[in-house]
Parts: structure tokens; C-alpha cells; sequence
């Protein structure tokens, strides 16, 4: 209770400040979510891990070349040494090299599924929560009954009948898990829709479209944004499972999923260094969403507690 | 009470419905000429149409539908293709080994992580309780493949404790005569629940441990076990239903991730070898059981819960 306590205390100050528009009450709720977030080390950690990714993976191949197309049976599955810090796998590609690859695709699909996935269910919800009546209880039926259906299964079967490439599987996962985003934004929008800004909106002619754009989505952005950091670790979590069973990214395209597939064949001859680093890089990189997730959603906490 | 009944049922089998259709339109969209793959890639068009005109496959969509409908209600999952036999027929050989597999690995979860989680809370901030939650918060970040693999490189490869391989036997009975070869598989599947389960126990037994009662409780004198054990334990772990209920789509996706990993006859497999065939009969049969365990699984967790929690019934 007591560190509770000492965090709400900071937020007197900016309640002086008068409530004139939305923007000013966003602004300062904004600059407190930050301050909370900058002040949670394991947030900080989170974001530093996951930013380390994105460089390696992004930014390691411009320094640290590799051959990733070619194979070489003559140097497979050498251990770690020199010229090759983490060895090679069962192919004679190096693996550091191929680590910064199967990042690449994963990171990408990560994020990109999470938009798509974001947007999706962010207006989903909206449009749900604004309309409310029969529409709405059509719309979260259908919510309803998506999430019944097992998400890796209906994954699983349509990424091997429409090909696996980063665009179609962000695609897919991103089709198949904006479900979570449109149940948060529609109850935040119901708890808004009846808030006097918007009401005062309303009488002063706003379009639904515009109610939607301009007050209830940037007013429910702190859940959504939470939700994004969730979204893309399940997305990579999910990426790297259809790479693990063996229908995700195609050689010689990879990701860690496939990676790790690899292990699995290699794993009873000692060769180490194929299963260890790749379940680093996931573990770390999922680890650090997670903590982002939580540090954020503790931090938009707090301004909700402000109101 | 009945009131909440009622409409609870009714909402479930809406939901049920709406899964039909929305596996029926994926099939229709995914797989639209089974006499295609019935006959072969030799076959005539005109025997592929015959076929279809004859099966109903030409009817409208609706029709269809309701026809499927039907077919369903009677234990008819439809008929695989590639393997030339009855889904039902093919999913009923393999449901006793991942049902084992599953059922074991979620109760001994339970088992583990409801006391976890309260000593958890009822310890918050000791080293017991921060190293419980790092482990929990890396298993849960650590994909359930990637934790069999890496039990296999630890107890397989370097500590040589259980033998590589795993019962193929596409029986219950079976695979129990090699008890000892399931072993990592429901360890890697009960960690990574336990994982999952402790994480929420914690946090429910925090809650119940800031309510007003458990002050009463301890301001009439009571001693810390009978708090712990006659209020806390209780409020505390009836959350949990509602938990497993809602864990079952993980719970399938695990499933199928370590039968693929370790190789075990069960449904898992069964879907990743469909997978491998197209088979899409079989696949979205499996998908559709799936989804409705899902159903049933939360339509039982709600109404234990109410059971159990007379707060609830009187909404």
C-alpha cells in the first residue's frame, strides 16, 4: 500500500492544471505513464532487451557478414571457434549469422501482425461499444465464437493452404488474434460513450466517425497500447511454432521457430550450440515483451487511478 | 439461479452454432471440391462434377450447411479423403492418448500451482516468492517446444536419466507400460501450466488477502493457519476453474506442440500429419472438436463456479 501511495503522490500536481480539453488531460496523462514507465527498472530492461534485438538482428548483418544462401557440407555443424563464434549448423551456415536472419523474420512478423491485429480490433471495438444494441451483440458474438476456436489450429491450417511468406503469415496471425484488442477497446469505449466530452462532442455535431477517431479511440489508446506488446509475443510465439512444426518460413528464408526445428534432429549428437543460443534469443525477446506489457499496463494504471 | 442458467445455455449453444458455421464456411473456402479429393488428380472433370453433384456438394451454401448440421448432431465428423476412413473413426483411435497426456499435466498444474501461488502471496517479497516468480515469468515467456527440447539436451543427452525414446504405441494401455519414457513430456507440459497458473493463483491470493474478511479473521484472534486454510484457500483458488476453463485452447496447442516434438501417436500428431497431407476432413474436424471443449470447458468452469460461489448467484 505504502508504494502505492508514493505513486499517486506526484500526480497532485498536475490535477491543478485546468481541465479544459482532452488533449491537455491526454498530454499530462501521457507524460505521467511515461515518468511511471521510465521509473520501472524492469520496464526499462524489457524495452532495453527487446531494442537489442531489433538492432542485432536488424542492424548485425551490415557488420558482422555472413553467407546465409549458400550450404557447405564440408563445415556442418562445427562448433563454436574462430571465424565462426557460435558454429555452424547442419547445413555449414553459420549461426550468428543465421540468428540475426531468424530475427529478422520474426521481429517483422511479430510487429506487423500486432498492427494488424491492433487495428483490426481497435476499431472492432469501437464501432461495437459506440453502437451498442443488436449491433453490438452481433459483432461480440462473433468475437465469441473466434475465440473458441483454438488460434494455432486455425493458424496451423490456413498458413499451409495460403503459403508462408512474412506478408501472408503477419497476415494470418494478425486475422486471427485482433479478438482480444476488440473486447478491451469495446469495454473502454462503453465506459466513455456515456463521459460528458463526449456527449458535449455529440451536441456539437460530431460524425460517429469522427466521435470514434477523435475521442474514444485516443482515449482508449492506453489499453490498446498495452495489448500491443502482448500481441507481439504471441505473435512470435506463434510464428515460432509454425516454424518449429516445420510450416513456417522457407529456406532460405528463416526464423527461430525453424531454427529450433533444426535443434531437434541435431540435440542427441551434443551439438549444443544449435539449441541454446536460438532459445535465448526467443526466450529473451518474448520475456521482453512481457515485461514491457506489464511495466506499461502498470503505468497506464495509474492514471486511470489519477481520474 | 435458473434465470442465469437459462441464459448461460442458450448463449453456449449460440456460440455453438456460430462455430459450426464458421468451420463449415472455412472448409468450403479451404477445401470446395471434395470429389476432387476423392477421386484424384486423374479424375475428369465431369467425374469430379458427378461426384459432387451426387455427394450435395452442389447444393447452396446454406443447404449445405444445415445438412452438415445434421451430420454433426448424428457423430458424423465427415469423411477423410486421403486416409480413405471416417474422421470420427480416426479421431476416436487417438483421443485416450492425448486425453491422458493433457489430463495428467492439468491436474498435476493444479496440484503444484495452487499452493505455489498462496505461499507465493502469503510470503510476497521473500526470495522464495521472487525466485518462484522469475521461473514462472521465463517458463511462461518459453515456448512448450522449446522447454522439451531443451529437457531432452538435459536429461536425455547430458544426465542420460530417461531413455530417448517415447511409447509408440498408439494405445492408452501402451503407453503406460513405458511409464517411465512419457515422463518428459508431462513434465514439460505440467511446467509450462504450472507456469501460467501460479501467476494468476498469486495474484488472486493477493486480492483475497487485502479483502476485509481476512482482517476480521485475523482481529478475532484466529491463528495464520486457520486464516490461510479456512478463508484464504478457499476464495482464493475457486478463481482458478474459471482458469482452466479458459486455458484450454493453450492446453490444445500444447498438446499438439509435444506429440509432434516427442513424437506420441496422439491427436497432436494425428492434426500435424493431416497438416503435412492436407487433409483438410480431419484437420477441421479436429479444429471443431477443439473449439467446442473450448465451450463446454467455460460452460462448466461458470457454472461450478456458481456452484461453489454463492456471490455469484445471486446476479
Amino acid at each position: 500500500m505504502s508504494q502505492m501511495d508514493l505513486r499517486a503522490a506526484p500526480t497532485a500536481e498536475p490535477t491543478a492544471a485546468p481541465e479544459a480539453g482532452d488533449i491537455t488531460a491526454v498530454a499530462s496523462g501521457w507524460r505521467l505513464a511515461a515518468r511511471e514507465f521510465a521509473s520501472n527498472r524492469l520496464a526499462l530492461v524489457g524495452f532495453a532487451i527487446l531494442a537489442f534485438f531489433v538492432v542485432f538482428s536488424f542492424l548485425g548483418p551490415l557488420v558482422y557478414h555472413t553467407n546465409q544462401v549458400d550450404t557447405n557440407i564440408l563445415f556442418t555443424d562445427q562448433p563454436p571457434g574462430p571465424g565462426h563464434p557460435f558454429g555452424t549448423d547442419d547445413v555449414g551456415i553459420d549461426v550468428l549469422g543465421r540468428l540475426m536472419k531468424g530475427g529478422q523474420t520474426s521481429l517483422e512478423i511479430g510487429f506487423l501482425a500486432a498492427a494488424i491485429a491492433t487495428v483490426i480490433g481497435t476499431l472492432w471495438g469501437a464501432i461495437a461499444g459506440l453502437a451498442g444494441g443488436i449491433v453490438d451483440a452481433v459483432m461480440m458474438r462473433i468475437v465469441d465464437v473466434s475465440l473458441s476456436i483454438p488460434f494455432l489450429f486455425v493458424v496451423l491450417i490456413v498458413s499451409v493452404r495460403y503459403g508462408s511468406s512474412v506478408i501472408t503469415l503477419s497476415a494470418i496471425l494478425g486475422v486471427f488474434s485482433w479478438l482480444v484488442s476488440a473486447r478491451l477497446v469495446r469495454g473502454e469505449v462503453l465506459t466513455l460513450r456515456v463521459r460528458d466530452f463526449v456527449s458535449a462532442a455529440r451536441v456539437m455535431g460530431a460524425t460517429q466517425r469522427r466521435l470514434i477517431y477523435r475521442h474514444l479511440i485516443p482515449n482508449a489508446l492506453g489499453t490498446v497500447i498495452v495489448n500491443i506488446t502482448f500481441e507481439i509475443a504471441n505473435a512470435i510465439l506463434a510464428v515460432a511454432a509454425l516454424g518449429f512444426l516445420g510450416f513456417g518460413i522457407q529456406f532460405p528464408q528463416t526464423d527461430w521457430g525453424t531454427q529450433i526445428a533444426n535443434s531437434v534432429t541435431e540435440v542427441l549428437n551434443g551439438y549444443w550450440w544449435l539449441v541454446y543460443p536460438v532459445g535465448v534469443c526467443l526466450v529473451a525477446t518474448v520475456m521482453a515483451c512481457n515485461l514491457l506489457g506489464d511495466a506499461l499496463r502498470d503505468a497506464f494504471d495509474v492514471r486511470l487511478r489519477r481520474r | 439461479m435458473t434465470r442465469y442458467l437459462i441464459r448461460r445455455t442458450l448463449t453456449a449453444i449460440v456460440v455453438l452454432i456460430g462455430i459450426a458455421f464458421a468451420i463449415f464456411t472455412l472448409l468450403h473456402v479451404i477445401a470446395p471440391s471434395p470429389g476432387r479429393a476423392a477421386l484424384g488428380v486423374r479424375a475428369t472433370p465431369q467425374a469430379v462434377h458427378n461426384y459432387n453433384q451426387a455427394h450435395g456438394y452442389l447444393k447452396p451454401f446454406l443447404v449445405q450447411f444445415l445438412d452438415y448440421l445434421n451430420q454433426l448432431l448424428h457423430g458424423d465428423l465427415g469423411f477423410s479423403f486421403v486416409l480413405n476412413q471416417s474422421v470420427t473413426a480416426i479421431l476416436g483411435e487417438r483421443a485416450p492418448l492425448s486425453a491422458f497426456l493433457s489430463g495428467t499435466s492439468v491436474a498435476l498444474a493444479i496440484l503444484i500451482a495452487i499452493p505455489l501461488g498462496i505461499y507465493q502471496a502469503v510470503k510476497r517479497n521473500s526470495i522464495g516468492d521472487t525466485v518462484a516468480t522469475v521461473v514462472a515469468f521465463t517458463l511462461y515467456s518459453t515456448p512448450v517446444f522449446l522447454f522439451g527440447v531443451l529437457l531432452i539436451q538435459i536429461f536425455v543427452f547430458n544426465l542420460g536419466w530417461v531413455d530417448a525414446n517415447v511409447p509408440q504405441s498408439q494405445t492408452l494401455s501402451g503407453a503406460l507400460a513405458d511409464f517411465k519414457d512419457i515422463i518428459l513430456p508431462i513434465v514439460a507440459l505440467t511446467a509450462t501450466n504450472v507456469a501460467t497458473y501460479s501467476r494468476f493463483q498469486r495474484s488472486s491470493a493477493l486480492d483475497v488477502l487485502a479483502q476485509d474478511y481476512i482482517r476480521v479473521a485475523r482481529a478475532k484472534g484466529l491463528s495464520a493457519r486457520l486464516v490461510l486454510s479456512r478463508h484464504l484457500v478457499r476464495n482464493a483458488a475457486l478463481p482458478m476453474v474459471t482458469l482452466v476453463g479458459l486455458s484450454i485452447p493453450a492446453l490444445l496447442a500444447g498438446n499438439l506442440l509435444i506429440e509432434a516434438l516427442f513424437n506420441i501417436n496422439g491427436l497432436g500428431l494425428l492434426f500435424v500429419n493431416s497438416l503435412q497431407r492436407q487433409d483438410f476432413q480431419v484437420l477441421l474436424a479436429y479444429t471443431l472438436i477443439g473449439a467446442v471443449l473450448v465451450v463446454v470447458g467455460n460452460f462448466i468452469a461458470d457454472i461450478a463456479l456458481m456452484i461453489t460461489d454463492p456471490r455469484i448467484r445471486l446476479v
